[in-house]
């Protein structure tokens, strides 16, 4: 992959994906062989955001290359709190390190950053726009479970604000993938993703019903549908309830399909299904590692 | 003449601008920078009779040529707009608005939670679609009222 930096998953063509998800494979079958990779590389790890799983496996991940990660610290400890700029904030980190990693609530911020450094920037998610280093992971895990040729993929959930969804979907359209959006309307697709999906001649189908697809999925990606979406307790639980799945719902489903989660769950997805063979949403979180391997020794 | 040019008096040299969409000059004049506080001279027409447009707003502004970057904006908000320059009361150069590729600096984006919303050292950026803009930092498509986006400046 020759990217100066990863913004959103628009920019990466099948040939750029099928590279990262190679390499993956060989960091995955043994991770701990490569710590000569990255000797003298270091990773700075700016989240603007609070986030656990996505900062610690990019720190995992340099480190499994021999390099090394800074990390920013909470926002609150931080400049930001001065009220500096995303745009100097990125300029003096970009003095620091050989790479930036930015989670950050506004939408468009990487893209921003991006414009101010002339180090890499790997957006980690900005707001409601995209997380396209999750992309990688979940296409790697779709690849090592479905394959990504032919493949029948439901997407549940809040699809407005779920960045991972909108990378996914963006992701997609270099595949034979037909796609299902289900959801609330209230939460259904953005205008931009749905746009670019067009755009892209993708199949695609918007349902507001799981049963109306899920006997043919291969692949079921669940998000989770927050709170603070709705106005209000009563309207939350009752839309919410309705894009929860369990063992019962799954009976419907195929032997082979594949439920993946981008984590963390509330309670979206019942723990009864955590056991069975459908369940591959922490291997999807284990992946994150060579994946992320993959990703920054392509891109540093 | 026509029946709908006499409408609004005749200019000495400047722009006027025609057929823009019914009810829409007021967006024009505010592309243009123009509010009333300066000494311009402007006569509107709206909502006239028009056999393209059904409804159509005419602009006469005395003194005033259109910038290339006002050309562009204005095309987002009146398509099918044709702008004629005036000089001593005859029209010296007719032209139709063409749509841009990109309109930097000019337009807001309206995503409150878009990077360029807050203090940021940068322009606004929006890509233009067939039918409406997208801003190039959050990606958020507008198709309607793309005027409502305006920069107050
Ligand atoms: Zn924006």
């Amino acid at each position: 992959m020759r990217h100066d930096h990863l913004i959103g998953a628009k920019q990466l063509s099948r040939t750029d994906i099928e590279s990262v998800l190679d390499r993956a494979a060989e960091f995955d079958a043994d991770p701990t062989a490569f710590a000569d990779t990255r000797p003298d590389t270091l990773l700075a790890l700016c989240f603007f955001e609070p986030s656990t799983r996505t900062k610690m496996s990019f720190d995992a991940a340099i480190k499994r290359l021999g390099g090394s990660a800074t990390d920013m610290g909470s926002v609150d400890s931080s400049s930001v709190t001065k009220g500096e700029s995303l745009a100097d904030t990125m300029r003096v980190v970009a003095g620091y390190a050989d790479g930036i990693v930015l989670r950050h609530p506004s939408e468009g911020a990487a893209r921003l950053a991006a414009e101010f450094v002339d180090v890499p920037v790997i957006n980690a998610g900005d707001g409601a726009g995209q997380h396209p280093s999750q992309t990688l992971l979940d296409l790697y895990t779709i690849r090592e479970n479905a394959g990504l040729d032919d493949l029948r993929i439901g997407v549940m959930g809040d699809l407005k604000y779920g960045r991972t969804v909108h990378s996914l979907a963006g992701a997609l359209t270099n595949f034979d993938a037909r796609m299902h959006f289900i959801s609330p309307e209230s939460l259904a697709l953005p205008r931009n993703v749905r746009f670019d999906l067009h755009e892209s001649g993708a199949v695609v189908k918007e349902h507001t019903d799981l049963d109306a697809v899920l006997d043919e999925l291969d692949v079921l990606y669940v998000t989770r549908i927050q709170r603070e979406r709705f106005p209000d307790e009563s309207e939350y639980r009752a839309v919410a309830g309705e894009y929860r799945i369990d063992a019962d719902v799954l009976a419907d489903a195929r032997d082979e399909l594949t439920v993946m989660h981008p984590l963390p769950r509330v309670d979206e997805i019942a723990p009864d299904i955590d056991d069975t063979d459908h369940a591959r949403y922490f291997e999807q979180a284990h992946n994150g590692v060579p994946v992320r391997m993959a990703l920054l020794d392509s891109m540093l | 003449m026509t029946d709908t040019e006499l409408r609004v008096s005749k200019i000495r040299d400047g722009t006027v601008i025609d057929h823009v969409p019914g009810g829409t000059a007021l967006h024009v004049l505010a592309v243009l920078g123009i509010d009333g506080s300066g000494d311009e001279e402007i006569s509107l027409g709206m909502n006239v009779p028009s056999d393209r447009l059904g409804r159509k707003d005419i602009l006469k502004i005395e003194d005033r040529e259109l910038s290339a970057d006002e050309v562009d904006v204005l095309s987002l908000i009146a398509p099918r707009a044709s702008i004629n320059i005036v000089r001593e009361y005859e029209v010296s150069e007719k032209s139709r608005v063409s749509r841009p590729d990109e309109v930097i600096g000019v337009l807001s984006c309206p995503n409150v939670s878009c990077i360029t919303t807050g203090e940021e050292p940068v322009d606004s950026a929006f890509d233009v679609l067939d039918d409406g803009v997208r801003c190039r930092y959050c990606d958020t498509i507008v198709r309607d009222d793309v005027a409502s986006l305006i920069e107050s400046t």
